[in-house]
Order: structure tokens, then sequence, then C-alpha cells
């Protein structure tokens, strides 16, 4: 269920970044998401076109940046990326004293905005008529 | 036109968070958030850990639950002040919901402040409420796999209890696999191995949390 709260998270930083910079209409937003975040990207999309309704954000794609967690072997040195359910023991020696770094990145990292008036609302691909 | 923002997701909360956290310093309120599956023994815990507090270091507790006071009637039967919030259906407490059951908690009558967070391993790691410490409370019938398959809450977490070691052996608990999980994601973060039912290991973890406070 965190997936709602996360959305609305997701929507407020957008819109108040848009609102900053006077941008008329979200195209994208861009997430950076790590892998141990516990986050599903099917469900985000799912609540932010039904809660982005009716603002300057609606029809808005949410392309997902995966930043992977790292483990490194206290043994070998050997890193690898990992996801869960973490693995126990290293793949190249064997060895059980990994250490586990990085993977819960959560932020907005930026947004696509159209500066220009909507025209044809709810088309974010029109064409452009005039020269700019 | 891409414009950058690189805003936390859930940076509304953490701004609520920091204001609670700025209140209960305030108030010289010390706060643990505890997080554990449903039945871990996140209540019984806090029950043994106040009877061995010393008398001058007044407990209070914050109980979050999807709906019923069960667990906050069975704190407030030992005549601790507690403060029951239901979260509605929501799978975690967050800042605001703290916020807004602090006016009907003493925070000046008290030092150790319990929150109690909603029985759930995932998203209650992700929401930040304004506490000194994350407390994630395991017990062995969850198994010993818990911190490979749930890392995001163990790699957020200032210690870990480990309850119902009473049963180890019923559930051939491997406590060496588990500390090796643990100790992968988090490398600073004491295991405490304790009964609730027994009183075993309370103690321990009891000294640490009162060397935390002072």
């Amino acid at each position: 269920m965190h997936e709602l709260p996360v959305t609305e998270g997701i929507l407020s930083v957008a819109l108040e970044a848009a609102q900053q910079n006077g941008a008329r209409r979200i195209m994208a937003i861009d997430l950076v998401i790590g892998e141990l975040a516990g986050i599903v990207d099917d469900s985000v999309q799912f609540y932010f076109d039904i809660l982005s309704k009716d603002t300057i954000a609606e029809g808005a794609i949410l392309r997902f940046r995966r930043e992977p967690a790292m483990a490194a072997c206290g043994d070998c040195g050997h890193q690898f990326t990992v996801e869960a359910p973490l693995t126990a023991v290293c793949p190249v020696c064997g060895g059980i004293r990994l250490h586990v770094s990085g993977g819960r990145e959560f932020f907005v990292e930026s947004i696509e905005v159209d500066d220009e008036d909507p025209g044809s609302e709810g088309d974010p691909e029109r064409e452009r008529s005039g020269g700019g | 036109m891409k414009i950058p923002v690189v805003k936390e997701i859930l940076s509304a909360n953490d701004q609520v968070a920091a204001e609670n956290r700025a209140e209960f310093d305030a108030a010289g309120v010390f706060v643990l958030n505890l997080m554990a599956s449903p039945g871990a023994g996140k209540t019984s815990l806090i029950l043994a850990t106040v009877d061995q507090l010393p008398e001058e270091v007044r407990p209070g507790v914050i109980e979050g639950d999807l709906a019923s006071t069960i667990d906050a009637d069975t704190i407030a039967a030992q005549g601790i002040p507690v403060v029951q919030v239901n979260t509605g259906g929501s799978c975690h407490l967050d800042a605001p919901m703290i916020r807004t059951a602090l006016p009907n908690l003493p925070l000046d009558a008290m030092h150790l402040l319990f929150i109690e967070n909603v029985g759930n391993l995932v998203c209650t790691a992700e929401f930040a409420l304004g506490a000194d410490l994350a407390v994630v409370v395991a017990s062995v019938p969850e198994g010993h796999d818990k911190p490979y398959k749930y890392p995001g809450m163990f790699a957020s977490a200032d210690a870990v209890v480990l309850n119902k070691a009473d049963l180890l052996e019923v559930f051939e608990f491997d406590v060496d696999y588990f500390r090796s999980g643990l100790e992968m994601l988090n490398s600073d973060a004491p295991l405490f191995i304790a009964s609730c039912r027994t009183g075993d290991g309370i103690n321990d973890w009891v000294t640490w949390l009162l060397s935390r406070l002072r």
C-alpha cells in the first residue's frame, strides 16, 4: 500500500518544481529508485495516472532509473550487484563476509516540461505549429 | 525542456519528521521507532523494557495500528501514558500522524518515548518519524532469512532485537546466518538475542538503550 503515499510525494515534488520554473505542463518525471527501496514501478504509474488528473502533470510518463545495491566481499574483494533476497556467499570465493551498500536511493531527479501553452490538452506528443 | 530537481520523494514527510524531532529534543525526550512483522513482540518488548527502566526514566508510548486499541489497552493497563494512532488501513506510520498524536502525550513528564509502528517489514522503513533510533524487532519463528529478504528494513536499523530466543532450538534458527545477513547490510547495529517471555537478554538491551539515552 505504500506506493500511494510515495506517488503523492512524486507528484507534489514535480508540481512544486514545475511551478517554481513557470512550466505549464509536465511531460515526464525522472525518478531514481534504489533496488532495495521496495517500490513497484507499475503500481506507482497506476496511482500516478489517477492522482495527476486535472493537474499539469496529467498524462506524464514516469521514468524509473533503478540504482543497484552493491556487495563487496571482505575476503577476496570481488564486487557485484545484488537484489533481494540477498545472497549470503561470495560467488567467486564462497566467503561470507559481504558488505552491501547503496540501493536505497529514492528521489526525483528531473522533470521534463513543455513551456508552450498546451493547445491540445492530453496530447503531449503534438506537433508544434510555430517555429519555436 | 528538462529541469533538474533532485529532491527526495518523501521530502514532505521528512520535513514534518524534522519538526517532530525538534519538539522531542526541546522536551528532552529520547524516541525509539520500533519496527517489526506483526506478532514479533513489539508490545512485549516495550513492556519488558519499561519493567527494567530506572525509576527516573519515565516512559511513554505511541501505538500505531491499522485499527483497534488492543495494544494501547495493554500498555495503559501498566499505567504507562499511551496514545493510540489508528492508521485507517495505511501500512505504516508517517511523520504527520506522529505530529497529530503529540498534543495528547505529556512530553514534559517523560524521557523515553516508544513509537510502536504498524507490523510491516517494508513500508515502515521508508517513512521517517523523527525518532532518535530505529529499532527492528525480529523473532525466531519468522526464520533466520529475514535480513536477506527485507534488506531495506535491516539496513535502516540502529539496533536489532531478536525476540523469542527461547524457541531457537524448536525452529532450528541459525543465529550465525541471521547475524551475517544483518552485518552485511549494517555493521553498526548491535544484535540483542532476547526473550520477552523468559526475560533472557532483555538486560543487555536495556543497558545498551540507557547508554544511548545519557
